[in-house]
């Protein structure tokens, strides 16, 4: 039976969509059964961060109105075994699905994956309630700014009013820089004020807008820091006990930058 | 104050920690998902009652609902903090 891991964040453009792309392709790239879930109707993207636009024929509202099968709906990957996109509607509405239909979705999807994850739309109406409903756990992604962070919290305080226990933050977009300087607020600030337990902590990455561009997610990238930080990040979904580098100690970045330069000499 | 002082020591204090202060502000309000007249009828009646038994603090006394881990540790649940500084302890209370 598979897991379904619901991707939150109230505020739109801190990274949904991105860490969506990155741990279900990490995912992928460990060997599991993967089906990635576009549940932002109307205003899709994983798509086209996945690069794989061009292949929709069906999407997610073709299948809960019953005009196809979920299996003609399902993108295949070719890049990487395992991975499948169930893309969004784009001319329709949060309307077009309900938290009911949406479950049973998830439902059928466990049959035949390990993971399923769901990339939620921002906001905390229809869309939201459509993409929690059939998960088992929530990952959080939040930026360190005012807005972001503020948001989250509401959405953490939505999550365990739905049941849905022990929400894992990902903090996105650090910049080492600005947290040594006090210009940003730093790991443990942000976690004193959400109290919740940390899944990952993701720099801010030019790779990843590079990635973006070319329609393929930056964790497959060995080079780039928020790939790295992607396949910890992956490894510790799968229960695995991997630190988490913290971005804010010289040694742990300078760590970083020699463990880069030796990936490269190789 | 705060400000003040780290002038005279000729630094400006870090931008993170006005973030900080505003969101602690901002997410009291959030959470409690109840009106500031509610809070403060659950402050009066607090006063009233502590009132009867030791001579309170009222101008720092301060009440706010945050959250906080559960015993058992796995959710988070909201909660109501309050710091009441006491004066004096009444003799009746003793």
């Amino acid at each position: 039976m598979g897991e379904v891991i619901v991707i939150t964040s109230g505020k739109g453009g801190v990274g949904k969509t991105t860490t969506t792309a990155n741990i279900g392709t990490g995912l992928a790239l460990q060997g599991k059964r993967v089906v990635l879930l576009d549940t932002d109707i109307g205003l899709r993207n994983l798509d086209v961060v996945m690069g794989l636009e061009n292949r929709i024929v069906y999407d997610l509202v073709d299948v809960i109105e019953g005009t196809c099968r979920v299996k003609q709906a399902l993108i295949k990957d070719k890049r990487y075994d395992g991975l499948h996109l169930l893309p969004a509607a784009q001319t329709r509405d949060k309307s077009s699905v309900s938290p009911e239909q949406m479950t049973k979705l998830t439902n059928d999807l466990r049959e035949e994956f390990d993971f399923i994850l769901v990339d939620c739309p921002a906001g905390i109406e229809q869309g939201f309630k459509n993409a929690i409903a059939g998960a088992d756990r929530a990952i959080v992604v939040t930026t360190p700014e005012v807005s972001a962070v503020r948001d989250a919290d509401r959405i953490i305080g939505l999550l365990e009013a739905n049941e849905l226990r022990n929400p894992k933050l990902l903090i996105n977009r650090v910049r080492h820089d600005m947290v040594k300087r006090g210009d940003m607020m730093s790991i443990d600030d942000i976690i004193d004020i959400l109290a919740i337990d940390l899944i990952g902590v993701v720099p801010d990455d030019e790779k990843i807008i590079v990635s973006t561009n070319r329609g393929e997610p930056a964790v497959t990238d060995n080079k780039s820091l928020a790939g790295e930080a992607y396949r910890s990040m992956t490894r510790r979904i799968l229960g695995e006990n991997v630190p988490i580098i913290n971005l804010e100690s010289d040694e742990g970045f300078m760590f970083k930058i020699k463990k880069l330069f030796g990936l490269r000499a190789n | 104050m705060l400000l003040d002082l780290s002038k005279i020591f000729g630094r400006s204090k870090a931008s993170k920690d006005f973030a900080k202060e505003r969101l602690k502000l901002v997410l009291i309000h959030d959470r409690a998902n109840v009106s500031p007249q509610f809070l403060e009828m659950v402050k009066g009646e607090i006063i009233k009652v502590i009132s009867n038994y030791m001579d309170i603090d009222e101008n720092t006394l301060d009440i706010q609902m945050t959250r906080t881990k559960s015993e058992e540790g796995d959710r988070i649940v909201p909660a109501l903090v309050a710091n009441i500084p006491i004066k004096n302890v009444k003799n009746s209370g003793k």
